[in-house]
């Protein structure tokens, strides 16, 4: 199924919780309001025209002025792709997790959490995942300052 | 070891120095006697802030980063970072580069599977295949290193080519490697794949079902070793392997269900056959060019972003690349094949006995340069 396809179901299905959709470039995305963004993967997953049922990967990124969640997935079945993005408020980013419908989106929002800092909601794990558990901050912030000690010792 | 009693179940700390978790991975083991109720992954030991660098320093001096996270493999991770890079550049080859590259690519997924198999089996408890395995990829890791100097850490892809042509003659002794090496392959499978003590070590433990494999995001030799007959190369090509004639074989269930450690083990081997049909025809297809030529004086890719996946020994290695038309890349975020196997690795060990952890562990085959990052 094409981009446009894809978008045009979205758009019909969820209407105004679709905030926009980029379909021209290498990757077609759309952007979903973030207390939609379980329903539309659920839909996404479970529509035999879609069937995205890989979930391929799962980013936070900081924007300075914002952070995004992008979805990538990927039908097995139809080999199509489509990706779904997130924008939320730097301070106090929290979204729905959407562990229930990939099992991997587990580790991946971990780590989303563990980097960026968003929280995801209803996640059954939520703990950080490379960094240590005492760790304080989070990495990947454009505005993160590295710590001049940790647990009491110079790094 | 650390050990503590809650009831009946007992904790048991497998790593983070445990020479069969193939790194620096904690396995936090919750046993009743013998037979784990759970196996609970704990990693971040190797985490080395790749994503983090590569913020920092400019598109091409990412590309050492990249060599560094699965160390067994680092042809098809460089090269799974140029091609997203030059895809988001509009940048094309010729096809001197693009058989070079492919002729690297499965080497090094030769020497990476030779590794999970001689490893695997030393896990198990014979020895022999391991050095028979060292033996091969000592080769290959020779060819490699009279083209770029280096045995592991290549840097030998670079964003628009390669860092330098391959020496006269190489074709000929790849050809002849492959000539010596396949009967090898068989031999190995006397040796170990059909070993009756392998078979029942490995077949009938720790089950991956498709729907499991699909859910967890299972990507590689793990997912086709479930039966799913998917391969990045085959089905979303890339670097023109579509016009290359191999097979992608997929775990068949011979000893037990289908998804087995030995299924995932034998597709690796039936991937290596696979893998010297591919580098034959590159060979055959090369033809002379300036294998820098389409390097760019700036590399400044324009404002966007991209998702590019390829095909390395453990899986689909993507690269999530955001730019913002600056000099290095705004967001890197790789999605890595063992990162999402090891997330698995709780459901896939659950009621295994502990021995058994191990080979489950084997068969999966993560590198936890990667996982880590």
């Amino acid at each position: 199924m094409k981009a446009e396809e894809i978008a045009a179901l979205l758009g019909e299905k969820f209407g105004a919780k679709i905030l926009e959709s980029k379909l021209d470039g290498l990757n077609p995305w759309s952007v979903v309001e973030p207390a939609e963004i379980l329903a539309v993967c659920r839909f996404l997953r479970d529509d035999d025209r879609l069937v995205m049922n890989h979930l391929e990967c799962l980013a936070g990124v900081d924007y300075k002025d914002r952070v995004e969640v992008v979805y990538v997935m990927y039908s097995m079945e139809h080999r199509h792709r489509y990706a779904l993005k997130c924008r939320m408020p730097r301070e106090g980013a929290h979204l729905p997790s959407v562990e229930s419908v990939w099992r991997v989106a587990n580790w991946h929002e971990r780590e989303a959490f563990d980097m960026i800092g968003m929280v995801f909601d209803g996640h059954s794990d939520p703990r950080r995942i490379l960094m240590p558990d005492d760790w304080e901050g989070h990495p990947l912030r454009k505005d993160y300052k590295f710590p001049a000690t940790y647990g009491g010792m110079p790094v | 070891m650390q050990v503590e009693y809650d009831g009946d179940i007992m904790t048991l700390n497998m790593g983070p120095q445990h020479p069969s978790t193939h790194g620096v991975l904690r396995l936090e083991l919750k046993t009743d006697g013998e037979v784990v109720a759970d196996a609970i992954p704990h990693i971040g030991y190797l985490h080395r802030c790749f994503e983090k660098h590569a913020e920092n320093i400019e598109y091409p001096g990412v590309v050492p980063f990249t060599d560094r996270m699965d160390y067994c493999a680092a042809m098809n991770m460089e090269l799974g970072y140029v091609l997203a890079v030059e895809k988001l550049m509009g940048i094309q080859v010729n096809n001197r580069v693009r058989c070079i590259r492919i002729i690297m690519a499965e080497l090094n997924r030769i020497a990476s599977h030779l590794i999970a198999a001689g490893t695997y089996g030393n896990d198990i408890g014979s020895f022999t295949p391991f050095l028979w395995c060292f033996r091969d990829r000592e080769t290959i890791l020779d060819m490699f290193e009279e083209t770029c100097g280096a045995r592991l850490l290549y840097n030998y892809n670079w964003i628009g080519g390669l860092m330098c042509d391959v020496l006269p003659g190489f074709e000929k002794k790849v050809v002849d490697f492959i000539n010596y090496f396949e009967p090898q392959v068989d031999n190995l499978n006397k040796l170990l794949s059909d070993n009756f003590i392998f078979i029942k070590r490995t077949a009938n433990v720790g089950i991956m079902t498709p729907e499991v494999a699909l859910s967890y995001g299972v990507t590689g030799p793990n997912l086709r070793g479930s039966g799913v007959k998917f391969d990045v190369r085959r089905d979303e090509p890339y670097l023109g392997y579509e016009e290359f004639d191999f097979e992608v074989p997929v775990g068949l269930g011979e000893h037990g269900p289908v998804g087995s450690c030995w299924d995932r083990y034998m597709v690796r081997i039936r991937e290596v056959k696979e893998s010297c049909k591919i580098i034959r025809q590159a060979a055959a297809k090369m033809t002379p060019g300036d294998v820098q030529e389409s390097i760019p004086k700036r590399i400044k890719p324009p404002v966007g972003e991209i998702y590019h996946r390829t095909e390395c020994p453990r899986g689909e290695l993507g690269y999530y690349i955001v730019s913002d038309g600056s000099l290095k890349p705004y967001r890197v975020k790789v999605k890595s094949p063992c990162f999402t196997v090891m997330s698995a690795f709780q459901e896939i060990s659950h009621g295994a006995m502990i021995a058994d952890i191990i080979a489950i562990l084997g068969s999966v085959d993560v590198v936890l340069g990667e996982i880590d990052r």
